[in-house]
């Protein structure tokens, strides 16, 4: 239905764009070799990145940098910390 | 040391964190932007970064206590241990090729596993509940071995994740043969 909003997330951020639009984009990003999950009930797509691109970055052995908040929100980034020695934990509370 | 809580909400790492008290940047991850960077496919996993920003220890199995071992039977000193000698200097980490060889790299189905799950958690996160479980399913029979997703999606679907689902889950992985933990063959 023209004028219907969908939401596309990409790189991790939502953009609330006309219904046409997303479907568009999603089958672009598809055509293009990245994951793409959509929920046309829900209205919304998650456009991922594809596993070559994570794959050549990996086996690049360069650390991924990445940016996330601590408990007071305050953010981190991976790269800051160069010149150091570090040991990376992934842990959950499940 | 860096570490990151990989759950659905800070609240949900919060009494972990006020608890230990780190002096380190203790972060909160709950779209998954490392498993998605590093391949993540379970917890804990360790990795060691040098100096120059390069991984010389890829994705690996390691705990600070001994408080699951008897589950787990990874003793924490043996990482500790090799840890310490890098850390002071007293040993090399994995020469390059060692590093590759061991690394652990993602398929096209795990990045769809990632999408699934990308999206089943921006719905969770705008109160569809049930359109948010129906993607964390698919992302699941994606990527089975992606407990990340598979049990990390728990809180979010009604699921304790230390209840009967998860053991019924553990135990018919296990009985087929997959491990549950992979801590790196060296």
């Amino acid at each position: 239905m023209a004028g219907t909003k969908f939401t596309v997330i990409d790189g991790g951020r939502a953009t609330e764009v006309d219904e046409t639009e997303g479907v568009a984009l999603a089958k672009r990003a598809e055509a293009s070799g990245r994951p793409v999950a959509v929920d046309l009930d829900e209205r919304a797509t998650y456009l991922g990145v594809s596993a070559a691109e994570r794959a050549n970055a990996l086996s690049s052995l360069e650390a991924p940098d990445f940016t996330l908040p601590d408990l007071d929100g305050r953010l981190h980034s991976l790269s800051h910390h160069r010149g150091k020695k570090i040991l990376l934990v992934a842990y959950a509370s499940w | 040391m860096i570490t990151v809580a990989i759950d659905k909400s800070a609240e949900d790492a919060r009494p972990w964190i006020e608890a230990a008290k780190p002096t380190h940047p203790s972060l909160i991850d709950t779209t998954h932007v490392l498993a998605d960077l590093y391949n993540l496919v379970n917890v804990p996993t360790i990795l060691w970064i040098d100096e120059r920003g390069r991984i010389v220890r890829p994705n690996d199995v390691a705990f600070g206590t001994d408080t699951f071992k008897h589950i787990t039977g990874l003793q924490a000193v043996t990482h500790l241990t090799a840890l310490r000698a890098w850390v002071r200097g007293e040993a090399t980490a994995l020469p390059e090729t060692r590093v590759r060889a061991l690394q652990s790299l993602p398929t096209d189905t795990d990045q769809q596993a990632r999408a699934e799950f990308g999206l089943g958690e921006w719905l969770f996160n705008q109160g569809r509940t049930e359109a948010a479980a129906r993607h964390f399913a698919r992302a699941g029979e994606l990527a089975p071995h992606d407990f990340t997703i598979r049990r990390g999606t728990m809180p979010m679907r009604g699921i304790d994740p230390m209840g009967p689902q998860f053991r019924e889950m553990l135990g018919a992985w296990v009985k087929a043969g997959n491990p549950y933990y992979r801590p790196l063959a060296e």
